[in-house]
């Protein structure tokens, strides 16, 4: 189990994509794309709207076809698997969409037994001792557990969405757009959580996001989706010294020098990796 | 990685608990009913020895926790051993989010449950028929503005629903009539042959379908067809905020979206009806000729006879009045969908059921007022 501050540069690569080409009918989303994703890193996606971002997450955990191009997740090609060899693969991550994506008809603690209960044969007792622990680990109230998705805030549901990823405690996280839609203050506080998961509980992250300050918060490097393809990938730092035009847009705009600024003067620990209790 | 194990030993007269192997989620069923087993058991001083673990995830570490936890609690001492430096960092993480919670929601009584849902649907029913009342003053206010100024009226929108209500209904509704008049035809003749009476079948076809089964069968697909895409298409328009978009922008809902599409169905459905009477009559004609050798020309002729012009209009009066109900119910439950899609999908099929109840409800009503004069 590693630490998330095990970020050595030679960490084995968790997804390895190659070649990738998505298509849709006539519209190519992605062509030739190469990313590699390494063990115990939180990996930014950014890009401009229209990109397939959030495509490159469909497809990574199998919701879209790939159209060419290989995609190991664990050292497997999933797609050349079987649906049961395919599943055991699947448990190992957990996947947060962008509004929870919570099953209405259920509890919040229902909807984090759910996967618990499909997977493994566990004592009622117990299922519900770890959805309790779950609720606590999201900084959710004990009181949610017993509500339904319609009777919470925004915010409530992606965390309890996020409880719900973690129910079979997965190696690899993939966030959509986590922080989209919270206020400044509660997308902070997602951003210290989802900090302080992957580093208590050694997590693998893979993030679509636009959010600049989780970029510059929490992110070890980041992926620039454009023209098809990742274009770059590296830390904040490389991010801040690229050529590139939007790329430079993106990071040097008047909102990014705000967040950086922020990020600066309050997060510097948070951004440099090092306490892993921060948050 | 072996899956997780535990083994108890005596030790100082306290109790050594060796644990090893994959302590995650995967092996948590097996070392919950061992663990269990244990502190039903001994009462003893414990300590936990975790060595051996290769690997601790949260349900693992909430084991331990819980172990160590209930120990404490018991009075005894307990206390862990050897744990790495990751294993300390989760289990003090598992400890601080030690929190129990509620699954469910409180359960209530059945009684009290039963009487609350029954006094729930009385009050929602009420609700709903005042509701279709003020919509329908709604409607007829808007209408009456409209007549005074004609040039409000939107007349590509009503095009456009009469073709979608209407032009595109025809394959349907006139497949449907044509094999009920098909069903009817056939039926009436294994039962009318009994008393030589066959050629009664055309009074049996011609009454039917002319005075009900034509005009409710549109209405009832056309309700299936027509009032659920009404409801389905405001509703999805409420959740994304357009009649509020057009409120602000000094817009009528109520006049740009809601009188198209009942004009639509008013003026539609006694063309479809029309449409379904024919097809219905054909349909029994064709079978009447097929099964009783009644040809085309005495089909005709015995029709003549035994239908007056007022079976005729007795359907076709019914028409518009029923489109006005379905259209009327379609648009009020789609404008009144709460924001979410979920609300579409039921405030649809409501729209559906209603409609047709209401559809019957009316037709009932109509056959009595036929009766009391006498058509």
């Amino acid at each position: 189990m590693t630490k998330g501050n095990g970020k050595a540069a030679d960490a084995r690569p968790i997804i390895r994509i190659k070649g990738l080409r998505t298509q849709f009918g006539s519209a190519v989303i992605h062509d030739d794309l190469d990313l590699e994703v390494r063990q115990g890193e939180v990996m930014g996606i950014v890009g401009g709207s229209g990109t397939g971002k959030s495509v490159l997450l469909r497809t990574i955990i199998g919701l879209n076809r790939p159209t060419a191009g290989s995609i190991e997740v664990f050292g497997q090609n999933l797609a050349a698997l079987k649906a049961r060899e395919r599943a055991l693969y699947e448990r190992r991550w957990g996947v947060l969409f962008q509004d929870g994506a919570l099953f209405s008809s259920l509890t919040v603690a229902q909807n984090i037994e759910a996967p618990l209960k499909e997977h493994l044969h566990l004592p009622q007792h117990l299922l519900d001792e770890i959805a309790a622990l779950k609720i606590s680990m999201v900084g959710l109230p004990p009181d949610a557990g017993a509500k339904y998705p319609s009777e919470l805030s925004g915010g409530m549901r992606k965390r309890a969405g996020l409880a719900r990823s973690l129910a079979l405690d997965p190696e690899l996280l993939f966030l959509d757009e986590p922080t989209a839609g919270l206020d400044p203050i509660g997308a902070a506080a997602f951003d210290q959580l989802i900090q302080r998961l992957q580093r208590t509980l050694g997590l693998t992250v893979f993030m679509v996001t636009h959010d600049l300050d989780s970029l510059f918060a929490i992110c070890d490097r980041i992926a620039v989706l454009a023209e098809k393809r990742v274009i770059v990938v590296g830390s904040m730092e490389e991010m801040l010294r690229q050529t590139h035009p939007w790329i430079r847009e993106y990071f040097h705009g008047p909102r990014s020098r705000a967040a950086h600024g922020a990020s600066d003067a309050g997060g510097k620990g948070a951004e440099k990796g090092g306490a892993p209790g921060a948050g | 990685m072996q899956a997780g194990w535990l083994k108890t030993s005596e030790r100082d007269g306290g109790l050594l608990l060796q644990a090893g192997g994959a302590w995650d989620v995967g092996s948590a069923a097996k070392l919950d009913a061992e663990l269990r087993g244990l502190q039903a058991r001994d009462r003893a001083p414990l300590t936990v020895d975790l060595a051996d673990v290769e690997r601790l995830d949260t349900a693992g570490a909430w084991l331990i926790h819980r172990t160590l936890r209930d120990m404490r609690q018991a009075g005894m001492t307990a206390e862990t051993r050897a744990v790495k430096p990751d294993f300390r960092v989760m289990l003090e993480q598992v400890a601080a989010n030690d929190q129990p919670c509620e699954v469910e929601p409180p359960r209530v009584n059945a009684l009290i449950a039963c009487v609350n849902r029954v006094g729930e649907g009385t009050v929602e029913v009420l609700d709903e028929a005042r509701q279709v009342l003020g919509f329908f003053g709604l409607i007829m206010q808007t209408w009456g503005r409209t007549l005074l100024r004609p040039s409000r009226l939107r007349g590509t929108p009503l095009v456009y629903h009469m073709e979608q209500v209407g032009v595109n209904a025809l394959p349907i509704v006139g497949l449907i009539s044509f094999l009920i008049g098909v069903v009817l035809a056939y039926q009436g003749a294994v039962q009318l042959q009994r008393f030589g009476a066959e050629i009664f079948v055309v009074n049996l076809i011609g009454v039917a379908v002319l005075r009900e089964i034509g005009i409710l069968l549109t209405a009832i697909v056309v309700a299936g067809r027509s009032g659920s895409a009404f409801a389905a298409q405001l509703g999805s328009m409420v959740v994304h905020e357009e009649v509020d978009a057009m409120r602000t922008l000094g817009l009528d809902p109520v006049e740009v979206l809601v009188l198209p599409r009942v004009l639509a169905l008013v003026i539609m459905l006694p063309i479809l009806a029309f449409w379904a009477d024919l097809m219905g009559l054909l349909g029994g004609g064709i079978m009447a000729w097929l099964v009783l050798d009644i040809s085309p020309g005495l089909y005709i002729d015995r029709l003549r006879d035994a239908v007056g012009i007022w079976s005729f209009w007795v359907g076709i009066i019914k028409a518009p009045v029923f489109g006005f109900l379905i259209a009327m119910v379609g648009c009020l439950e789609g404008m009144r969908v709460s924001g979410s899609a979920e609300s579409v999908g039921q405030q649809t099929t409501k729209a559906v059921v209603t409609s047709i109840f209401l559809v019957i409800v009316v037709d009932a009503l109509f056959s009595i007022f036929f009766s009391i004069v006498g058509v």
